[in-house]
């Protein structure tokens, strides 16, 4: 007897298949599976928006619900890339819009948003209930005021350290009355005033509040009405967080902080008085993530007593000002701790206020489940980092940043090459790897051979030659995105397999040895693949030499044609 | 990328003068490289004093460049945007009041003095400068500092070197 298996029991089985990389699997199976997945599929993930266009897209999954979509290179970050280079949102919501796509949820990093596209996207969608903007810009809150205003359903408004131009109006006060589903709200990265009673009204009438993080302009006596309306929060982002201890308003905060028994994640202090710090304690026990990145005005004992309350932390984000003794701290009282990123607090100050390789030695020591680092320090050993990989072997994130790019230890004066071999050795497991300090081949020669699962690797005044760049080119057989700045590697590394690049989301060679000509020959060989070369905006001429060295080459693999909102300054091969 | 500090071109320097005598004797600090002054001794001990801040005026043909190491290399520390500007916040506004720098210029009976917090950016300080002094200071690129003037603004940092006008950014 041959049992059949009716379409709509694949379609339900697919429910249960949610990861990407298993749906995209599972749609290579056979043209029935493709079809089935298609229609079935809800979200989706984009990590280059342009490697696909939104019309292709819409037409291959019109049930779309959910998307992710990421635009500039990670390097822009760091301002390597010109404004206006790329990445808009307006044709995405353009083509979503007019093929009535049920969109419910989007979110998007590094992306050009406009106000204009903001209030498409409130208009076009009912059912719309989340937006989460990371690392975005060109918006201002004329655009929250649409979402605001237009989105009956929304959920979830999430602004993470995005531009936004403040034109201080009243775009919180556009939440309707009507509204009462906010579940998630976080503007800590607005500039301007917000209308505080506004604020109180909308937090009093949403009773499914889960996640609240305000801006500088929030003072404290209305964080303490915040929390009497909200005390079931899990997520708090404290605005500025300043009073006398003596005070009335203090007391009541004390108080309703207490109540706030849920509070997993923490974040905020803006602003901060150190001696207000103490109202914080009792929820100190149960919180995962403590973010204090941006409490520039917390160091010293103030900062350790805090820390030595939460036991119980997962993820720790700080400045250096905590210092290698403050770490040691850190050490002793988390040891549940996974995550751990050291900030600088005077990027380019005199290091006073730096952490060490002491410090991260220390963190190791105690916090043996660590697997995700970002580390900005003053200086780094071998003999360290060889420590730490003995002690940490389940690394799947490690960012090592001297704040002197090619600093060499400073015992031996040697390369950090032994010490980072040590680590890819060590961690099996190691996804992501950013390398800082002097640096050889040899440390590539290292990752090429250990490395067997990395998948993003950013390199900065590294190597020696051309075999630097193919040991990782050769070894890594996971690598999906390679970022390369100021780096002695040319043209015979960028050329020896073209066909690598079409396994990879995108390689970034900036200041590097690679010339016009070879980049003419990758785009000639691989149609497939987008070469793209960025002239910083105020030069508009390329010099059409082939062996001109290429100040910034993006590129990238593609299933449509070029983009056809470039820039002057850029230039497809 | 290895740069030598402080490379210590006077023992080597041919130049006029008495052994022993010093044209650098008003630059308390570093043997680094550093313009020369062509102002009257008197003023220039006044110029480099405990002000970590001077401004100087000087001519470009005399002007060396401070070791690279000393300069701010672009997207590094590799930290946002949105984080720099937010710690670049906070820290102007710890200063209370102006921000008063001494301006001194090649040839200039004397010195003056301005406030920085005045100006929004460089073009405005520039053209302040300009006025002040009665001069043109040229135009200004990320790759060949000021074009077309014998006059360049230049600065002495906290490590005492001598730094261009218009490098780093404003805030």
């Amino acid at each position: 007897m041959m049992m059949i298996i009716v379409d709509e029991v694949i379609e339900h089985i697919f429910d249960f298949i949610t990861s990407h990389k298993d749906r995209n699997s599972v749609s290579l199976v056979c043209k029935s599976w493709y079809k089935i997945e298609r229609y079935s599929r809800q979200r989706v993930f984009i990590g280059n928006c342009y490697s696909i266009s939104p019309e292709r897209l819409i037409a291959r999954f019109p049930g779309l619900k959910s998307l992710t979509l990421k635009g500039k290179p990670h390097f822009a970050d760091f301002n390597l890339v010109p404004h206006d280079w790329g990445g808009f949102l307006d044709p995405w919501i353009k083509a979503f819009a007019k093929n009535r796509i049920g969109l419910e949820e989007l979110r998007l990093k590094r992306m050009v948003v406009s106000d204009e596209s903001l209030e498409l996207l409130s208009k076009s969608f009912v059912n719309f209930k989340s937006l989460i903007l990371v690392s975005c810009e060109g918006f201002t809150t004329d655009g929250l005021a649409a979402i605001a205003a237009n989105c009956r359903n929304l959920r979830e408004l999430d602004l993470q350290e995005n531009e936004v131009d403040d034109h201080r109006g009243h775009w919180l006060s556009c939440f309707p009355e009507s509204c009462t589903s906010l579940v998630s709200l976080n503007f800590a990265c607005l500039k301007g005033e917000i209308n505080l009673a506004a604020l109180e009204r909308l937090v009093a009438r949403s009773p499914n509040l889960k996640s609240l993080r305000l801006n500088r302009s929030v003072p404290l006596d209305t964080l303490q009405k915040l929390l009497m309306r909200a005390p079931q929060l899990l997520d708090l982002g404290t605005g500025s967080y300043v009073h006398d201890p003596s005070s009335e308003a203090y007391n009541e905060l004390k108080a309703s902080i207490q109540k706030c028994k849920s509070i997993r994640s923490l974040s905020g202090f803006l602003e901060v008085a150190p001696r207000c710090m103490a109202a914080i304690y009792p929820i100190c026990a149960n919180l995962t993530f403590l973010n204090l990145s941006y409490a520039a005005g917390l160091h010293g004992n103030a900062l350790t007593k805090l820390i030595q309350h939460c036991n119980k932390l997962q993820r720790l984000w700080i400045l250096d000002c905590i210092g290698d003794k403050g770490l040691g701290v850190v050490a002793s009282t988390c040891k549940e701790l996974q995550e751990l990123r050291v900030f600088p607090s005077d990027p380019y100050g005199a290091g006073n206020a730096a952490v060490t390789e002491e410090g991260l030695v220390l963190i190791s020591a105690g916090c043996p489940k660590l697997n995700s680092l970002l580390y900005f320090c003053q200086q780094m050993t071998n003999a360290a980092l060889i420590t730490v990989a003995k002690n940490c072997p389940n690394f799947i994130r490690f960012r090592l940043c001297t704040l002197d790019p090619t600093k060499p230890d400073p015992v031996t004066n040697l390369p950090l090459d032994e010490g980072f071999g040590a680590i890819v050795q060590s961690c099996k497991g190691l996804k992501r790897l950013s390398l800082s300090g002097l640096l050889t081949d040899q440390v590539f020669l290292y990752i090429g051979m250990y490395a067997e699962q990395l998948e993003m690797l950013s390199i900065a005044f590294a190597g020696e030659s051309d075999k630097g760049m193919l040991y990782v080119l050769n070894g890594c057989k996971k690598l999906r995105k390679l970022e390369i700045r100021d780096c002695p590697f040319g043209n015979a590394a960028l050329l020896e397999d073209v066909g690598k690049y079409e396994t990879m989301r995108s390689l970034w060679m900036s200041s590097c040895e690679v010339t016009l000509g070879a980049c003419k020959t990758l785009a000639e060989k691989m149609p497939r693949l987008k070469v793209e070369l960025i002239n910083d905006s105020d030069q508009m001429e390329f010099n059409l030499d082939d062996d001109q060295k290429v100040e910034k080459m993006y590129l990238y693999r593609s299933v449509v044609g070029h983009r056809e909102d470039a820039p002057e300054f850029v230039w497809i091969l | 990328m290895a740069f030598e500090k402080d490379l210590n071109l006077d023992a080597t320097e041919l130049r006029l003068g008495l052994p022993g005598t010093s044209e650098e004797s008003e630059k308390q600090t570093s043997t680094s490289l550093r313009p020369n002054k062509r102002a009257l001794p008197d003023m220039n001990e006044e110029s480099v004093s405990s002000d970590s801040n001077v401004a100087a005026a000087t001519k470009k043909s005399d002007q060396e460049i401070a070791p690279p190491a000393k300069a701010q290399v672009v997207g590094w520390p590799p930290i946002r945007s949105y984080r720099k500007n937010c710690l670049q916040q906070k820290k102007s506004e710890a200063e209370i009041g102006g921000i008063y720098v001494k301006v001194s210029m090649d040839g200039a009976p004397y010195l003056r003095k301005i406030d920085l917090k005045v100006y929004k950016g460089y073009p405005e300080l520039l053209k302040a400068l300009e006025d002040m002094f009665k001069f043109k200071v040229g135009e200004y690129s990320e790759r060949e500092g000021y074009n077309g003037s014998e006059f360049v603004p230049t600065y002495e940092d906290k490590d005492g070197d001598w730094m261009l006008v218009g490098d780093v950014p404003w805030e």
